[in-house]
């Protein structure tokens, strides 16, 4: 399959974006970097709606393709599994991230309602809305379940302070894609001096999630 | 991940306690203007009160986590064991939850969507052997062919059309 696939194409129009072409296989890459980075990272990680469509619609080009193929060839199984690959590739990526939407509910809705307009979002409007459903839910539960019942000055929970936060200061394997000088990296105790690290290009690191959290948005490193 | 009934009793004298703490509290209130002696007092028994309200929400926030545990693992159909134990907000909560889940599933990648509660393993092979455990009728398959799943009968089929029926317990997948 040599056809490239576009993002441009499926973009409403509402921003000029410039076309970027790429190859399946670099589609399937990215898929896997994003797949990687979410189940890994102890946060939430930016939200890639246009990767999602892209793959999407690779699946049901290649799912067509192989309606085509004479039943029983041997390309048509190996096709097969490479559709049910991309495909749990796919669903593992997407309940990553519902995991972590229904964990950090409260935290997840404030960060976005919280952004300015030109940053870019954590969640797409569907998981938005999930995530809306998902509190008006759960407090409407608490509420006819127990709050009700309660003395009038208990009857709310803040829901900020009893969710608790994700942990940014957990440890992740990394690998280095670009290298980076200067990583500043904390002191976990009070005798140790702050020290800054040089990340090699290729060499792998265990680190503290919350010093290189940048890092992993923009691409310069890899959670493994 | 099992689920016990909700534990009513209990949990109303949970609340008529708190509701007894707070009333007395109320009174000493009542008394305290200009004196500060039982505002201590005051101050002590609303940290009872927050720290039970706190462990009720815990216990039902659990509760919550394991219904929602179960719609992932069952799927949209509950079975009548799980249900007997579970109260009508509670089935408020999984039906709301199954619906907004729904919603999202069929909103990713803009057309038909994905259903993210299949393919939860990554795939080793693509037919697998499976048996069946109980009499579930007719079963079609992806080329028009129709099976039909009768107890103890073992079939060679596509790993993604057994996977509901394997989390269901209607097939066991025979590892030879």
């Amino acid at each position: 399959m040599a056809d490239g696939v576009s993002d441009s194409d499926l973009s409403g129009g509402e921003e000029s974006r410039e076309e970027v072409t790429m190859t399946p296989a670099e589609l399937i890459a990215r898929l896997e970097q994003a797949w990687l980075n979410e189940k890994f990272s102890p946060e939430l990680m930016e939200n890639k709606s246009e990767l999602v469509e892209c793959v999407m619609e690779q699946l049901t080009h290649m799912e067509e393709n192989l309606q085509r193929v004479r039943k029983g060839d041997v390309k048509a199984s190996v096709h097969r599994m490479e559709i049910d690959r991309i495909r749990f590739v796919l669903s593992s990526y997407l309940r990553s991230r519902l995991q972590k939407i229904e964990r950090f509910f409260p935290h997840v809705l404030e960060k976005e309602k919280s952004r300015a307009d030109g940053d870019p979002s954590f969640l797409s409007p569907e998981e938005f809305a999930f995530a809306k459903e998902f509190l008006a839910n759960t407090e409407v539960y608490l509420r006819n379940v127990a709050l009700k019942h309660m003395p009038p000055n208990l009857q709310s929970i803040d829901m900020l302070k009893a969710v608790p936060e994700p942990c940014l200061d957990s440890f992740v394997f990394l690998r280095v894609k670009e290298r980076q000088e200067n990583i500043l990296v904390e002191p976990e105790t009070d005798e140790q001096r702050e020290y800054v690290v040089d990340l090699d290009k290729g060499s792998q690191h265990l680190m503290r999630y919350r010093t290189i959290a940048p890092l992993v948005a923009s691409g310069a490193v890899q959670l493994i | 991940m099992s689920l016990l009934t909700l534990r009513r009793n209990f949990f109303n004298v949970h609340v008529i306690t708190t509701t007894k703490i707070y009333r007395e509290n109320c009174l000493n209130e009542a008394k305290t203007e200009g004196k500060s002696e039982l505002i201590p007092s005051i101050k002590f028994r609303h940290s009872c009160l927050l720290r039970n309200q706190r462990c009720i929400a815990a216990y039902l926030y659990d509760r919550l986590l394991r219904i929602r545990a179960l719609r992932w693992e069952y799927g949209s159909v509950l079975p009548t064991t799980i249900r007997f134990h579970m109260c009508a907000e509670e089935m408020e909560w999984f039906n709301q939850y199954k619906k907004s889940l729904a919603t999202y599933m069929r909103s990713i990648g803009g057309e038909e969507g994905l259903d993210i509660t299949q393919d939860m393993k990554p795939p080793k092979s693509l037919y697998i052997e499976v048996r069946c455990l109980k009499d579930h009728g007719e079963f079609e398959i992806d080329d028009g062919t129709v099976i039909l799943l009768k107890k103890n009968s073992q079939h060679f089929l596509p790993r993604w059309k057994c996977e509901q029926l394997i989390r269901q317990g209607v097939l066991e997948h025979v590892i030879s």
